[in-house]
Formats: C-alpha cells, structure tokens, sequence
C-alpha cells in the first residue's frame, strides 16, 4: 500500500499543480454573490436557498473535475509516456491504478470540504447562527463525494479500455442513466413485454443508483439523514467502487501501452 | 535467486501487433527472438529504426505482453515486478511529470525503493550533478530540452544503484558533450559491474562502447557476437593516400579518387608495393598507407539491404 500511497500523493500534488483547485475561487465569488442577492430577494427562505445552490455548485463543480480528470487519470499517462519510467519501478499495475483513483479522491476531498467550509461561512453570514440540524448539510456533502468517487472509478475504468473521448461520453451517459434508476426500476409493467420488464429491472440493479446519494431537499429543510442511509451509501459507494477497480485493473493489467 | 552467467535471457521471444478491420490481419514486430546478455557486459543492441530494438526492451520491461516467448532477467520471470528493484530503464525519448522539478521527479521514483530519507536525499543530488543538472535542479520539467530530458532520465535509470540497467537509445537528442558523457556513465557502469544494454542506430557507440552487439533487423535477430567478430576482420585491402608532384596521366591514376588536394587509391594487398612504384614513377607524394577492413557498419548496411531485397521480393511474389 505504501506505493499505492506515493502515487496518490503525487496524483495530488499534480491537481494542485494543475490549478485544479482554482474551481475553489470560482465557488467562493458565486456563493458571496448568492448570499447578497439572496439577502435582499427572499423573505424567510435564505437558508434553503442558499443550501441548494451551495450544494448543487459544490456537485456540479466535483462533477467536472471527477469526469474529466477521472477520464485523463491513466489516459495521459499513457499519452504522454509518463507511465514507462514508473511501471519500470517496482509498481505493480493495480497499485498505480488505485494510486491514481486515491489521489483523485483526496483531491476532490480537499476540493469539497474547502467548498463546504465556504458554505458554512454563507450559511453563517446569512443565518446569523448556526444550530446543529445544520450538520445535514455536511452529510449532503460527504453523499456528493461519494458519488464522485463512484463517477471517478467508472471514468477510470472506462478509460482503461477506450479512447478519452469516448471514455467521457461513457460515464456521462452512465452518470445521467443513474440518475434515473428508480424510475427504470419501477416502469409499469403494462408499458413493456414481460421479459423487457424483468430485463430493465436486472439492469436497473446492475447500473449505479446516483439517487440515493441526493438529500439536497432533506439538507435545504434541515432534514435529518437516517443513519442507516448513511451507512447504505458509504458500503454501497465502497462495494460499487471496489468492483469497478478491479475490472479496471484486470483491463488495465493486460495492456500493450503504445 | 538462482546464478546464471546471464542478466538477460531470452526465448523465443515473438510480438505480433493485430490491425486492419477487426484485427485479423497482424504484423510481426519481432519474431522468435532467442538471445542472452551476460552478467557484467556492455550489450548493444542495433537495429534501425523499426526493427523491434524498442519492442524488444518494452517486452523485457513489462510494458507490453508477448504473444510467444519467455525472458527471464537476473534469474526471474519478466512478469515478477519485485525484480524491477535490481533494474534501471531509460525509455526512448523520455517523458516525465512537467509539473515536477528534476529533484522532485528522482524523489519521486526513489520513493519506490526502500530507501530512507536521507539516502534519497543523498543519491537525488548525487544524480543531478553526475547528469550535469545541478543548476537546473529547481526548474519544473516543462521548461526543459529534449537533451535535459534525456539526463533525467538517465538519472532516475541509475539512481538506486542497480545491477542492470537497460537503455533504449541513450544518445538520442544529445549533443556531442552530452553523448560523450553518457557514453562516460556507461563505461563507469561497467567498472562498477553492472550489466548495461543499450539500444542504438548509432555504430560508432556501440563499436567503442560494447562487449558484445546483438543486430536486428525487420525483426529478427541477425547475429551477436564482439563487434570485431561480427564482420569479416580480414583486411579487405590497402588504402594509398598521396598527393601529386606533378602532372601525369599513368593508368592507375584514373581509378584513384580525388579529394582536395589528395587522392586515394585502394589496391589488394599483393599489388601494394607495385602500385607504390607506379605512384612514386608518376610524381606522387605518398602520405599513407592504410588497411581496410570492413567496419560494423557494412555489416549493418548489408543486413538491411538484404532484408529489404527480401521484403520487395514477398511483395512482388505476393501480387
């Protein structure tokens, strides 16, 4: 695990390089915008507004850079030849592969809770206070972050066996399909033959479910989360994830780089 | 680790890449490549450009997969990435994180072996100034040239001290200063016992610098051996080189050839002296008298003229 660890570490420092976390500024000027705008136009709803559009910029933003950096993780170096040096190195294919997934998530890690810290200070300027019916709104971000996790392991697998593009377009396609899983799961039996029916319930299992991960309306209302959602979430995104990678890594293991 | 008189050892080593529409048509890289590199020698391996030189060193690196073939470095399997800790690899027109200086990239590398801080520290600077990077240690690596690249590269191959170290085109993109010290850094690898192979088009490195040179061309190997084994040693003929005192117009003169001032003429070796009176008879000025041989490089040129002739013959035949 300690090279798994070096590779996250610099897949990190590469983010930080990047600029990556620039996005942090964009967020920081749409938050203080909202909270003088919302300030002024709405009476007695403030929080609920300000909790959404923090939350849906907060995922909109780790959508971004999970899909397209996810999609970039393996591809560039691969690209660029980065890869030929290191896998010399005593590195075992998975272990660079899980390097790259960590150090993405601790990326996106960072990237959020800056985000969610940033809306705390909103909440705080707009609110005055804060109660602890709050912390909702922490767990809305801990949801959104493991949704990205899961949307990285797809762009990497994705990217382990197709082009970037094409790789993009795969987990977009995946990400908006799973927003919609329920409904696919639920269609009513009359719209479809038998078989069809059964066949899109199948599927609706197969595909990863990126609803349950949405309490947006439950953090804007101050809501509490069930525990037992909490847990769900967290073993469904590390059991979805830990599936993903492996295909990933079997792909990964049997490439001929260029 | 069983001892075997081999770092390198290679069987049947065959790489077939699929295309065309659904891959069924394949094109042989490198076919059937049986060939050893012996513990402690400088091993050139010469080719042209796609002769399977650098297919050759990925398949021994891991980085693709053989569709025939085992190889087995320093006693083990290829496949057994534990051995990457004795091997150092320079990949051809190296690439490395740009957003990295030099020093953080050999940190990062050293990283992967157990070394403790403070040695990676040590051998990072030590690196630098043997690659000649010192002053240039703090630039991130996107500022760098393709010959500085190269010396990281080179860096991060021999940075923690391995017993072989496998270099695909070492001189590439190097000026003269740059080649003589990387030809330097091989020869010190030899002195401290290391095995070094190395993949080249260029004869002259592998003329002064090898043990033993392996020659591929079109993908298989055409021979290995010392390089004054590999070509005919026997002396071809005697090369006169002499200057005119005067005109004249004796009849071996027509055969010579004039450069500048000077004139060669190449005769066998049991007309020399003949030749020489005939010259001195005609007003020449004798400057010297040389042997030829044929170098490595007709060997070379040989090989690949006739690998050509052949592959214009299956073509032909094929219509």
């Amino acid at each position: 695990m300690k090279r798994v660890g070096i590779v996250a570490l610099n897949t990190f420092r590469e983010a930080v390089r990047d600029r990556v976390l620039y996005n942090l500024v964009f967020f920081a000027l749409l938050m203080m915008l909202a909270a003088v705008v919302v300030g002024q136009i709405s009476i007695g709803i403030e929080e609920s507004v300000i909790v959404s559009l923090g939350l849906s910029a907060i995922s909109v933003i780790g959508l971004l850079i999970s899909v397209f950096i996810g999609v970039a993780l393996v591809s560039k170096e691969m690209e660029k030849r980065t890869l030929y040096a290191l896998l010399a190195k005593p590195v075992r294919r998975w272990e660079f592969l899980l390097g790259k997934f960590g150090g993405l998530l601790l990326t996106l890690a960072v990237n959020t809770a800056a985000m969610a810290a940033g809306l705390f200070l909103v909440m705080l300027y707009v609110k005055h206070s804060l109660q602890p019916s709050d912390a909702v709104v922490l767990v809305a971000v801990y949801f959104i972050w493991l949704k990205l996790a899961l949307i990285v392991a797809l762009a990497l697998l994705f990217s382990c066996y197709t082009t970037p593009l094409l790789a993009l377009l795969f987990t977009s396609g995946l990400y908006i399909v799973g927003l919609y899983v329920r409904e696919l799961r639920d269609l009513p039996a009359q719209v479809m033959n038998p078989a069809m029916t059964a066949f899109t319930k199948w599927l609706s299992y197969l595909l990863p479910n990126f609803e349950n991960f949405n309490v947006m309306a439950m953090a804007a209302h101050g809501r509490a989360v069930p525990g037992t959602l909490i847990l769900q979430n967290t073993l469904y995104a590390v059991i979805y994830c830990a599936i993903v990678l492996t295909g990933a890594a079997a792909v990964f293991s049997r490439k001929n780089l260029k | 680790m069983p001892m075997t008189g081999f770092a390198i050892e290679i069987e049947n080593l065959t790489k077939e890449y699929p295309f065309g529409f659904l891959h069924l048509k394949k094109k042989t890289s490198l076919e059937g490549l049986n060939m050893q590199v012996e513990t402690g020698e400088v091993f050139g391996f010469i080719g042209p450009n796609g002769a399977g030189k650098s297919t050759t060193i990925k398949l021994l690196m891991g980085l693709i997969f053989p569709t025939a073939g085992t190889a087995r470095i320093l006693g083990k399997p290829i496949s057994d990435v534990e051995m990457h800790k004795d091997i150092g690899y320079l990949p051809e027109q190296p690439y490395f994180y740009d957003y990295l200086t030099a020093a953080e990239v050999l940190d990062y590398f050293a990283r992967f072996h157990d070394l403790t801080a403070a040695d990676r520290k040590e051998r990072v600077e030590r690196m630098l100034k043997k690659v000649g990077l010192e002053t240039a240690r703090k630039i991130q690596l996107r500022k760098y040239s393709k010959g500085m690249l190269q010396r990281v590269g080179l860096a991060q191959a021999i940075l923690h001290d391995p017993k072989l170290v496998i270099l695909d085109e070492p001189m590439s993109g190097l000026d003269p200063v740059g080649r003589r010290e990387v030809r330097d850094i091989i020869l010190e690898l030899k002195r401290e016992g290391k095995t070094v192979m190395f993949s080249t088009h260029i004869l002259s490195d592998a003329e002064t610098l090898c043990d033993r040179v392996g020659v591929i061309v079109g993908g298989k190997l055409q021979g290995v051996g010392a390089p004054g084994q590999l070509v005919d040693m026997k002396t071809q003929g005697m090369e006169i080189l002499f200057a005119l005192t005067r005109a004249s117009n004796a009849p071996l003169l027509a055969k010579a050839t004039k450069t500048g001032d000077y004139y060669r003429l190449q005769v066998g070796e049991g007309e020399l002296y003949a030749a020489i009176e005939q010259l001195r008879g005609a007003g020449a000025r004798i400057l010297s008298v040389t042997q030829v041989k044929a170098s490595l490089e007709e060997f070379f040129m040989n090989l690949v003229e006739a690998d050509r002739a052949q592959a214009s013959a299956v073509e032909v035949s094929g219509r």
